[in-house]
């Protein structure tokens, strides 16, 4: 591999990791957006994922599409019946009860594959359609392009739906002041609802993703993805949109960068020390506003 | 004839304090009623009530003659009820017309255009600091998006808490003015206003609150020469 081949493959492949931590991190920023909730389950809903399309491709043999929409489906579910059960009857508790309870979820998630499933890994079928495509002599790996176009895509879609539709804009007023929304004739639980929704069908898009890269399915697969991801909306500052899909291509690239230079043993450790350093230059993380006239 | 907002025998608790404590008022249509009376009187906690913010301990709310009591905030609205709470509270990251795209959430769009027409001809600097950032408004300006924000849902009645409240001499002026043209149109108005003296002269009616209970009521014009009321809301 020649020299440029390699810098583009490698720049790719650092999209690519960015991109599935973007959507991931998008979750995780919008319902702390909303309710200022840091929901450690989300990354759980990716572990769902991967069941959904392990059962589907593996047992049922099903149509790669089918099983796409399903787990994209079963993820969006997951998350609004998480919301509905756990969180939602919490709505006026103090905001450490919610967070205790989000950990707890993830155990009960995590725990609960691991009794239906085993603790083994479980090897999803391949069902990207083909492995890599010729670009002007070079060969890119399909899973890696189709992986950022999704992701750049879905941005799009979400930055549009939270800007320029009614439901958006409620979830902007919710966000920013919930009696207020209450006054303007918006349901305030729905939209929460509605917010967990989105962000599952985020991590379920992620799911499918990932595993085409990484076929199998584990019961703590989420748990290192949703920290990075947890990481990246940090980074970029937690409740901004364009902050998580930033700071996920920097924890994206990072890694990737650090594995390039034959450093690989340190690539988790040096996504841990670029948020201490970020959080002592801006506390906010890089798009984070002041919370001050929040709570 | 039936009140359009009738409130009776209302008690409103915040666990331990007992912040209303049996009051009833009636309100009719067409009306400027105020509720004036010290900080810590009761009266935001008695519009919030009445919007559906606080669930009360017990008493009755009726609007139009049906019970608003239980109904949720979001749903009070629709029924023709708008709150301009205290502190304005606008949507300080959201633009001018977004604001007042928030307030008719109820209401169609094409319904939302029309009264956006009648909202900018109130306040003609709304619609030239449209797609301004809210928070970054004056006081002034926010306290006319606020009123701008609750007419968007086209209330029959509009509950204003402490418009005047911080705002500069010529300013609370103009909102009284305002509030008055508004009562014009047709608009039933509940006031909630420390600036006795400004609210006791555009009111029809007047309630004075005193530690979650009603001291006194009469004309607006009965209360600004009542000798208890000037010696403890007009300085004298
Ligand atoms: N959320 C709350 N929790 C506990 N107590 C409250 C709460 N809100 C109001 N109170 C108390 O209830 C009482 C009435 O408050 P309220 O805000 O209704 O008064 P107010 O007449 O509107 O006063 P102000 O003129 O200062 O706005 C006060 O003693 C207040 O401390
Ligand atoms: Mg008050």
């Amino acid at each position: 591999m020649d020299g440029v081949a390699l810098i583009v493959s490698q720049v790719l492949n650092g999209l690519q990791l960015g991109s599935i931590y973007a959507l991931v991190a998008l979750g995780y920023t919008m319902v702390y957006g909303i309710i200022l909730l840091l929901n450690f389950a989300h990354g759980d809903i990716i572990m769902a994922g991967a069941y959904i399309l392990w059962i589907v491709l593996a047992q049922l043999g099903l149509n790669p599409v089918v099983a796409m929409l399903l787990a994209v489906a079963g993820c969006t579910l997951l998350g609004v019946v998480i919301d509905k059960v756990a969180y939602a009857p919490l709505r006026n508790a103090p905001r450490l009860s919610v967070l205790i309870t989000a950990i707890g979820v993830s155990y009960f998630l995590e725990n609960g594959a691991q009794l239906i499933f085993g603790a083994d890994a479980k090897v999803v079928p391949s069902f990207a359609p083909v492995s890599s495509i010729q670009v002007g002599g070079l060969s890119l790996s399909f899973v890696a392009l189709i992986t950022v176009l999704v992701t750049a895509l879905s941005t799009v879609v979400l930055t549009f739906l939270v800007q320029k539709t009614k439901l958006g804009k409620a979830m902007r007023a919710v966000s920013e002041d919930m009696g207020a929304a209450r006054l303007m004739g918006v349901n305030v639980n729905n939209t929460i609802t509605f917010t967990f929704a989105v962000g599952s069908a985020l991590a379920g898009i992620g799911a499918v993703l990932y595993v085409m890269a990484y076929p199998q399915a584990t019961p703590t697969m989420g748990m290192m993805l949703g920290t990075k991801a947890f990481v990246a909306a940090v980074l970029g500052g937690i409740g901004s949109i364009p902050g998580a899909v930033v700071g996920a291509m920097l924890v994206g690239f990072s890694e990737v960068f650090v594995s390039a230079i034959g450093l690989s043993v340190w690539r988790d450790a040096v996504v841990f020390l670029l948020l201490i350093i970020v959080l002592i230059v801006r506390p906010t993380g890089i798009f984070g506003r002041t919370m001050s006239e929040k709570v | 004839m039936s009140a359009l907002l009738s409130v009776r025998d209302l008690h409103v608790s915040y666990g331990a304090i007992k912040a209303v404590r049996g009051i009833s008022f009636d309100i009719n249509e067409g009306e400027i009623v105020t509720l004036i009376g010290a900080n810590g009187a009761g009266k935001s906690t008695t519009l919030n009530t009445v919007a559906g913010l606080i669930r009360p301990e017990s008493g009755t709310v009726e609007f139009d003659g049906s019970s608003v009591v239980g109904v949720p905030a979001h749903k009070v609205v629709a029924r023709g009820m708008a709150l301009c709470p205290e502190g304005r509270r606008v949507f300080t990251q959201m633009s001018v017309a977004e604001n007042l795209e928030m307030g008719g959430y109820t209401r169609s769009d094409a319904e939302n255009k029309e009264t956006l027409e009648k909202v900018y001809a109130h306040f003609p600097r709304l619609k030239e600091r449209r797609g301004q950032v809210a928070g970054t408004l004056s006081g002034g300006e926010q306290q006319m998006l606020a009123m701008g924000r609750a007419l968007m849902s086209k209330p029959r009645l509009l509950m204003l808490d402490e418009p005047s409240m911080g705002l500069a001499p010529i300013l609370v002026q103009e909102i009284f003015d305002i509030v008055k043209q508004l009562n014009d149109a047709g608009t039933t108005i509940l006031l909630v206003e420390q600036n006795a003296n400004m609210a006791l002269s555009i009111a029809d009616r007047a309630y004075v609150l005193e530690i979650g209970t009603i001291k006194k009521s009469g004309t607006g014009a009965e209360l600004l020469v009542d000798d208890d009321v000037r010696k403890a809301y007009l300085g004298g």
